[in-house]
């Protein structure tokens, strides 16, 4: 097979590109423990305000000064509507449905996730700004989809 | 061929209607985004329209375009008629009774579900089984293109297919494997739980069986464009193919390439393990590579065409091709909006990056450069091209036609920066009012939705133009006898010898093999999980 030498050329710099992308995830993936957001846990979601897990929602401090926030999102808002973090603290965040899926993305921040009912999100993050900060569902989930929201206030630590 | 022509133009007529339609709803969904008050706006119209607009845009348009485009290419390069044309027709047949099914439940309101269809949102049966029905017709399509392509090889067992079907043949390959999904979701989860025979779906296994399709999906849409791209532009600029061997290994390996990516939609979902995603992640990378290939060959093809209109400089080339051309303007517009289309899904397939524009505004503004663009402008030019051919008419209204492919461009080029901006801004997608409350961070999107809007509304009148231009051609159009189907002829002179990349058996194999490596391990976890079903909800 002909393959003109500058096409050959333009071939071996685009694979060059395409392990360049894959090493700079991959770096970050076995170095620095970047991994894609995930987590394996189920709930049944038609008992979500009982179970044990979901029945308290907000804010618990943690005994290495880290914090657990617990919510449900359902139809359409999100319970607790307000939550209080401190500043530079890791934060923890545990989301359930309680009827189907939405999506919880605190703007200005890369905190975002599916919410999906039968399985239980979670994902840690740090808010090194304080300040108030608007949480958006950005999982279309009926008529109300525009104004299911939500507020979190990043205080400063203590 | 005459009967061919026929069944391509009624397929080719379905696609050009559902497309109008849909452009209608998006100029008002444009509209409410900038929160405009228009006297009819309100949330039930928006979401019903956004779910039209995607159902009869991404499912309704493209495929009925692509299966035409197959007939009509198909039976010209092979220079034969279709074999089982009552198979097309009963395809034909199926395929608008779905689509008729499904256009009733969204338009009475019964399955504002969006055109993922996520459950438990539940829609009316009649939107999951035609949609079923759409898939089904393409299926039989895929079976007459086959059957076409086999009698012909039999004439011919030892030459490698024309480039053009060798690209529907990847087409229809690439289809094939991805609709084992859709079709296990409809068939297995959606429409017994939306007949109450089920009571409960689990919505994530319905997520992993719609992205084991919906990834691919995306290339069913592109491989046709780049079927025009290497078959028929360089000889509508008025040159040769640069490169028909690469041609041929770019199709090959989309077939391989499609399908092991899908988690690259759900980085964002629980109950999928990071290392299935990340998997998928890596995978995903690879896709780019074909793409790079075609840059370059159909780049190198245009120069071609240049310099045998007379260009000499190094660059000058550019500006010899035919920018007044419908097909060209629009593949070449196409092809730039494409590049940075191209550039955007490589961030989104960046699970780090990911995060910061998931669901956004930013991904509305990526699927328009690549479907909305790179797609959708190659078939309107496409059509301006072929529908004369197939009708026996001139085209008519040819300064619309010509001005048609820049307004697109620039509506597309205002849209879609507004759309990424917004998105890395944090405004989510498809949401009917982004005011929240007035919220500080939602005050930063404002001037911005208002050139979205504008992008829409030139987008619109570009559509217009389009609609303008078949329907003026198809009426009123001057009898030609100029119907022939030409195709490009590659610069080394025509293929004699098939090679590694003609031998479809052999690709699908290895692409059977990467789908199992990438989805039989997770999809048995999953299904070993303790798992809790959803009930239907139609909030809507």
């Amino acid at each position: 097979m002909h393959v003109h030498r500058y096409e050959r050329f333009w071939m071996w710099g685009a694979a060059a590109i395409i392990v360049l992308f894959i090493s700079t995830m991959g770096i970050g993936l076995v170095g620095q423990g970047l991994h894609p957001p995930s987590h394996v846990e189920t709930i049944d979601p038609r008992t979500v305000w009982t179970d044990a897990r979901f029945a308290e929602r907000g804010v618990v401090a943690n005994a290495d000064g880290s914090v657990t926030v617990t919510a449900i999102a359902l139809l359409f808002a999100y319970q607790p509507a307000e939550i209080r973090v401190p500043a530079g603290r890791r934060v923890t965040f545990r989301l359930t449905s309680a009827d189907v899926v939405h999506g919880f993305q605190i703007v200005g921040t890369n905190a975002n996730t599916m919410v999906v009912p039968g399985y239980v999100s979670q994902f840690t993050t740090v808010f090194s700004q304080p300040g108030e900060y608007l949480i958006v569902c950005n999982e279309y989930c009926g008529l109300g989809h525009h104004a299911m929201m939500g507020k979190l206030i990043v205080e400063v630590a203590p | 061929m005459k009967a061919a022509r026929r069944l391509a133009t009624a397929h080719i007529g379905v696609a050009v209607g559902a497309f109008g339609i849909a452009a209608g709803m998006a100029v008002m969904q444009a509209l409410s985004r900038a929160n405009l008050d228009l006297p009819w706006r309100t949330a039930k119209m928006y979401y019903l329209s956004v779910t039209a607009h995607g159902v009869l845009m991404a499912l309704v348009f493209t495929t009925f375009f692509i299966m035409g485009l197959g007939i009509a290419l198909t039976t010209s390069a092979l220079n034969r008629p279709l074999r089982l044309l009552g198979l097309g027709w009963t395809s034909f047949a199926v395929a608008v009774t779905g689509t008729a099914a499904a256009a009733w439940a969204i338009l009475w309101g019964h399955a504002t579900v969006l055109y993922t269809f996520y459950p438990p949102l539940q829609a009316h049966p009649a939107f999951y089984i035609g949609l079923t029905l759409v898939v089904i017709g393409s299926w039989l399509w895929s079976a007459a293109i086959i059957a076409t392509y086999r009698s012909w090889r039999r004439e011919h067992p030892d030459a490698p297919a024309p480039l053009a079907v060798h690209g529907m043949l990847a087409t229809i390959t690439v289809w094939l494997i991805a609709t084992v999904g859709i079709a296990a979701e409809m068939l297995l989860l959606l429409i017994p739980w939306s007949l109450g025979l089920t009571s409960t779906v689990d919505p994530l296994l319905a997520r992993m069986l719609f992205w084991y399709f919906g990834h691919p999906l995306v290339y069913f849409w592109l491989l046709p464009a780049y079927v025009v791209w290497y078959a028929v532009l360089p000889r509508a600029a008025g040159g040769k193919l640069f490169s028909d061997s690469l041609g041929r290994m770019v199709f090959a390996l989309f077939i391989v390439l499609s399908t092991p990516v899908g988690f690259h939609h759900q980085f964002m979902d629980p109950g999928i393990s990071a290392g299935w995603k990340a998997f998928h992640a890596f995978n995903t990378f690879w896709i780019l590579f074909p793409s790079f290939v075609t840059a370059f060959t159909i780049v190198a093809s245009l120069e071609v065409a240049g310099r045998s209109r007379g260009a000499t400089g190094l660059f000058n080339w550019i500006a010899k091709l035919p920018w007044d051309d419908p097909l060209v303007a629009s593949v070449l517009l196409s092809m730039l909006l494409f590049a940075v289309g191209g550039f955007g899904g490589a961030i989104n397939a960046s699970f780090g990056m990911n995060s910061m524009v998931h669901n956004t505004a930013w991904i509305q503004g990526h699927f328009h450069l690549t479907v909305g663009s790179a797609v959708a402008l190659t078939f309107m030019g496409t059509a301006y091209w072929l529908v004369p051919k197939l009708v026996g008419r001139e085209l008519e209204l040819t300064l619309l036609a010509k001005v048609q492919p820049y307004l697109w461009f620039l509506g597309m080029v205002l849209f879609s920066f507004a759309n990424h901006v917004t998105g890395l801004q944090g405004m989510p997608r498809r949401v009917f009012d982004p005011v929240y409350l007035g919220a500080v961070a939602a005050e930063q999107w404002r001037g911005l939705t208002a050139v979205s809007a504008l992008g829409g509304l030139l987008l619109f009148a570009s559509a217009a133009f389009f609609l303008l231009v078949m329907l003026g051609t198809v009426v009123a159009g001057r009898r030609t006898d100029a119907i022939t189907i030409e195709f490009a002829e590659p610069l080394e002179g025509p293929p004699t010898a098939r090679t590694v990349f003609d031998r479809f058996g052999m690709w699908i194999a290895v692409a059977l093999v990467l789908v199992v490596l990438a989805y039989a391990v997770p999809l048995a976890q999953h299904l070993q999980m303790e798992r809790f079903g959803s009930t239907g909800f139609k909030p809507f």
